[in-house]
């Protein structure tokens, strides 16, 4: 990057999609741009395909909760041209009242498959299209909340004494889901749905 | 005593009186024995999850060298180890891994918490962290540190080589298996609260706003 020049994707950007790009500022050098929640997938699909941007590279997915509590919740796409060189930081600002839901990149980038199941993770932001998306991080049965919210308190909802029990509960088999571990010997007994999603060949292929 | 003083052993009364005896002094020369060879080959089986299992690495490579306590064999298998060492932060998410682990130790086992996350949670007073694996697994020996020098972890090894030492076959209450309570809990639910102490656990207590 050259100093503190504003990327030329944002000009081209806008001059694409008009009112979807919301505002634009450089930090550090580093160009952001927010985009219309509604148009983020749109944005991101041109960003990647368009000739003279070709961000062919995900580096992150990210949200932030600022303290203050009406400042809306923002999922970062942190974007890389491997060719070009160049990076761009692309910012969806998600009303806390309004659903905290963006669609799924999933489609335009697979490595975004874990990128976002951790973001819903650890901030319950949802994302639509997304082929998979279950806790990553924390246990699937989970049940205190999503850890990076400003909500949610340092030591969890519940008490010491109910979180080690709920350990000691656990099934140390429990934390991965049946596709994970031996998918082949359990397919008889996975759910329906399951079963149906693995032979549509969503998490590879299974006969 | 297996010389015969030819001035008593034609007397019965004698004979008596040392076979009533002879059981006590068995029994303590065996505990000797026994307890003699479990401390100086105690398997040790690995449970590193952090800074605290490089510095165990250390403490088994030919620096410090574990093996010249008879820890020759670093056990991967829970099933051939007698000491579960705990090296590092314990997350709740593993905490059925490692009480899965020590239920699949055979008696007897005994266990160290190596360093200061394992022992009491240290930093991590957060959601996702045990405050100390003996909320999971009993405890016999705590190493202190963040993480433990080797000289540490080997300190807390000759500790527990002094502890078993000091076992007798006769108590069978060493060897029992704890077992979770009617609560689902080892120790009482107001002591696991308490390790939360001084803050309290509060769902107003956001330390962020």
């Amino acid at each position: 990057m050259n100093g503190t020049a504003l990327s030329p994707s944002i000009p081209a950007l806008r001059a694409e999609f008009g009112a979807a790009v919301e505002r634009h500022l450089v930090s550090c050098g580093d160009s952001i741009v927010y985009v219309s929640r509604e148009r983020s997938h749109d944005v991101l699909a041109w960003l990647r395909d368009t000739a003279s941007e070709r961000f062919d590279y995900l580096t992150d997915i990210t949200a932030v909760e600022y303290r203050d509590p009406e400042r809306p919740l923002e999922v970062v796409y942190q974007l890389r041209s491997l060719p070009r060189k160049a990076d761009l930081r692309v910012k969806v600002a998600l009303d806390q009242a309004g659903p905290l839901e963006v669609r799924s990149v999933w489609d335009l980038w697979r490595g975004a498959d874990w990128l976002e199941r951790e973001v819903y993770d650890m901030f319950g932001v949802t994302f639509p299209g997304h082929p998979d998306l279950r806790r990553i991080l924390m246990w699937e049965t989970y049940s205190e909340g999503y850890p990076l919210r400003k909500a949610f308190p340092l030591r969890g909802h519940f008490s010491r004494a109910e979180q080690t029990r709920q350990a000691l509960a656990g099934n140390p088999e429990a934390h991965y889901s049946l596709e994970e571990l031996s998918i082949a010997d359990a397919f008889h007994e996975l759910p329906a749905e399951m079963r149906e999603r693995l032979q549509r060949g969503e998490r590879g292929y299974l006969r | 005593m297996g010389l015969s003083n030819p001035a008593t052993e034609n007397r019965a009364d004698e004979l008596t009186t040392v076979s009533a005896m002879s059981p006590n002094w068995i029994t303590s020369r065996l505990d000797f024995l026994t307890n003699w060879a479990r401390a100086n080959s105690l398997w040790p089986m690995p449970f590193g999850t952090a800074c605290c299992a490089i510095e165990y690495m250390a403490t088994a490579a030919s620096r410090f060298d574990i093996a010249r306590f008879g820890m020759e064999r670093q056990s991967f298998s829970p099933r051939q180890a007698d000491v579960l060492i705990c090296a590092g932060r314990l997350p709740f998410k593993l905490a059925p891994v490692i009480r899965r682990i020590w239920d699949q130790m055979p008696q007897p086992k005994w266990s160290i918490s190596m360093g200061a996350c394992a022992s009491s949670g240290g930093i991590f007073d957060n959601y996702s962290m045990v405050q100390g694996i003996d909320t999971i697994i009993p405890v016999d020996v705590y190493v202190p540190g963040c993480p433990p020098r080797p000289e540490g972890l080997m300190y807390g090894i000759l500790l527990l080589q002094k502890k078993i030492r000091g076992e007798t076959l006769a108590d069978e209450s060493l060897r029992e298996e704890t077992l979770v309570g009617p609560s689902g809990l080892f120790l009482p639910p107001e002591r696991v609260d308490e390790l939360s102490e001084p803050f309290g656990n509060s769902v107003h207590q956001t330390r962020s706003a």
